[in-house]
């Protein structure tokens, strides 16, 4: 019996969550933050100093500096936005069909949509690369984010087709009855009632373009994304080194989840306002 | 302000016959309610009228006007949900003036139209809250205002009181009574709650698997039921009905001789509504009837007992007036109403010339 029990156990155990979910996500980027900013001795020390002193920006300002990594951050926001962009054209739109519509076969295209996951990129690489040379998307931020819309856009579809099935119908209907067509409808009511959720399935392909590496370098030779440079350059250089770009790495997705996080949590009720 | 015609429209979905050939017309400005069981056909046949669901065959006219093919957006109504389907996202003064702004109307009519429906719902003070800081009696007034900001030519309720709690929803009736005979709009009003249907309807249709089993006045369906359907679905405690055979043109009653009626075949129902039962005055001539239960409800005592050979009997007296001594197993003398005795054939259909 949960009520029977004291409060301060019970806050205990809430608190104890709270360390292990903190320490799941904050350990590592900080692990990763010590070794960035840590200079050459931290990386290699062990036991890690809890509050190390001597942390300068030095490894990240040469990290920084090193020719073409702004040039790359470049090409993987534009990836990155683009296969957002085509994740959302697709996903929505199959993800309202998938929930309010029923169509022969609705069940078996659900598993297809997963199964192109199951599918594997490295299979794949070589007959793309050569498509792709044919279409001339080869070594372009449009080529990868094909590829990464193609990952992409399966989740979004199905966090899209969950979120408009938890919309009630009636809202839908009381639009058209009240002057909506179908499509003004789905504007005016069902996608502001499912922008938080939409909001958290941009994230995923957003982040999930930003970090994908393996078709990201066998798509491209000039025109690297980040991930793919770093993995390109910094396999020789020291480890201070590799940990500033893990550091840099994570920065826009943090970023970015920072931006639309009002929208990820904005639930229309009374603690909205 | 328009009629309603709905002509011979019939809906399945796959298989299951959900309507068969509906007729309908409702006047301009009449009030008409549809009320039935769950599962009869009367939230669809709602639905094809506002054009939310596509009837098999048959057509709807508002007005001369067929929109049997238009989408709702084009049928000029405006209907109020079950569970008021108010937009979470908009404040209430952005609910009620939603159908205004999508007509394109100007800002000035759309203030006037939304005040006006405010004050008629009072719901005013509510005006830049968001639907969710609202109790539900105050969501419903929203979705009601809605509905009546933008001056439909018809308005389309289905259940709408339903998720009221009781005491709320008796309240909301009388106040919706007073704002829609106000509006003067061509109402149809879908419930199972037949206090709702007659109290506030000009007329009643009363539906059940799929068809209309009779519409009149909330008097004419509460006397004069025209099948056994009508009269065991309206009225509580529900007309009685008892199952009577026919011999040489008299009726036996448990005992008492009525005269048959015309069309009288071997057997006969005979359908009594509780309170057109008095207790037989001594020496007068009476039919027995066994009592197994007295429960008083406020004003009347509801006897609940069997009659005329085992068949279940329950009347209501006036808790004022004299009362038989109230023993279960005990056996009281009753007469019925000559006036008000609902002839049926053993179909359960009112025979032609019974009262």
């Amino acid at each position: 019996m949960s009520e029977a029990r004291p409060p301060s156990s019970n806050r205990a155990l809430l608190w104890a969550g709270v360390a292990v979910l903190c320490a799941w996500t904050l350990l590592p980027i900080y692990l990763l933050a010590l070794g960035a900013l840590g200079g050459r001795e931290i990386v290699s020390q062990w036991p890690k100093p809890f509050a190390p002193l001597g942390l300068s920006l030095q490894t990240l300002g040469t990290f920084l500096a090193i020719e073409g990594v702004w040039r790359a951050t470049w090409v993987s926001v534009k990836a990155a936005a683009l296969t957002m962009a085509m994740a959302l054209a697709l996903g929505v739109p199959a993800g309202y069909a998938l929930a309010r519509f029923r169509f022969r076969g609705a069940g078996a295209y659900r598993v297809l949509i997963l199964m192109t996951r199951a599918f594997p990129v490295a299979i794949l690489a070589l007959p793309l690369t050569v498509s792709f040379i044919r279409l001339g998307v080869y070594d372009t931020p449009l080529g990868v984010a094909l590829v990464h819309a193609v990952l992409a856009t399966p989740f979004a579809t199905l966090v899209c087709a969950s979120l408009f099935m938890g919309i009630p119908k009636e809202l839908e209907e009381a639009a058209w009855v009240f002057g909506c067509s179908r499509f003004t409808g789905f504007l005016r009511v069902v996608l502001p009632l499912a922008l938080p959720g939409i909001a958290a399935a941009s994230i995923f392909a957003f982040v999930l373009s930003w970090n994908e590496v393996f078709a990201a370098s066998v798509l491209t030779v000039r025109q690297r994304t980040l991930t793919a440079y770093l993995l390109s350059v910094l396999s020789e250089s020291p480890l201070h080194l590799q940990f500033a770009g893990g550091l840099v790495l994570i920065v826009p997705s943090v970023l970015f989840i920072f931006l639309v996080r009002r929208r990820l949590f904005a639930m229309w009720g009374i603690g909205n306002r | 302000m328009a009629s309603i015609t709905i002509e011979r429209v019939a809906k399945s979905f796959g298989e299951v016959r959900a309507l068969a050939e509906v007729d309908l017309t409702v006047a301009d400005g009449e009030f008409l309610a549809l009320l039935g069981p769950s599962g009869c056909g009367k939230t669809t046949l709602l639905r094809i009228v506002a054009g939310l669901e596509s009837q098999t065959t048959g057509r709807v006219l508002i007005g001369a006007r067929d929109v049997s093919a238009l989408p709702p957006r084009k049928r000029g109504l405006a209907m109020v949900f079950q569970n008021y389907a108010v937009f979470p996202h908009l404040t209430v003064y952005e609910n009620v003036a939603f159908g205004l702004r999508m007509a394109r109307a100007d800002k000035a009519r759309i203030a006037a139209q939304v005040e006006k429906a405010a004050a008629l719902l009072h719901i005013e003070a509510l005006l830049r809250r968001h639907p969710a800081q609202l109790s539900g009696g105050q969501r419903q007034r929203v979705a009601v205002a809605r509905a009546l900001a933008v001056e439909p030519a018809v308005l389309l309720m289905d259940e709408p009181l339903s998720n009221l709690d009781a005491l709320l929803r008796l309240e909301m009736r009388a106040e919706l009574k007073a704002v829609l005979s106000e509006a003067g709009t061509t109402t149809i009003y879908v419930t199972h709650d037949q206090t709702e249907a007659m109290g506030l309807a000009d007329r009643i249709a009363v539906m059940q698997a799929g068809r209309i089993e009779q519409i009149g006045s909330p008097s004419e369906i509460y006397d004069r039921p025209a099948t056994r359907f009508v009269g065991g679905f309206v009225g509580s405690p529900p007309m009685n009905f008892l199952e009577l055979p026919v011999q040489d043109g008299k009726v036996d009653l448990g005992g008492l001789a009525l005269a048959a009626p015309p069309g009288a075949g071997a057997r006969v129902l005979l359908g009594l509504r509780g309170e057109d039962i008095a207790l037989a005055r001594p020496a007068e001539a009476g039919f027995a009837f066994t009592l197994k239960v007295a429960e008083l409800l406020g004003p009347q005592v509801l006897l609940t007992g069997v009659a005329a050979g085992g068949q279940p009997l329950r009347i209501v007296l006036p808790a004022a007036g004299p009362l038989p001594p109230l023993t279960a197993g005990g056996d009281i003398l009753l007469k019925p109403d000559p006036a008000r005795l609902r002839w049926m054939n053993e179909a359960g259909k009112a025979l032609e010339g019974s009262p």
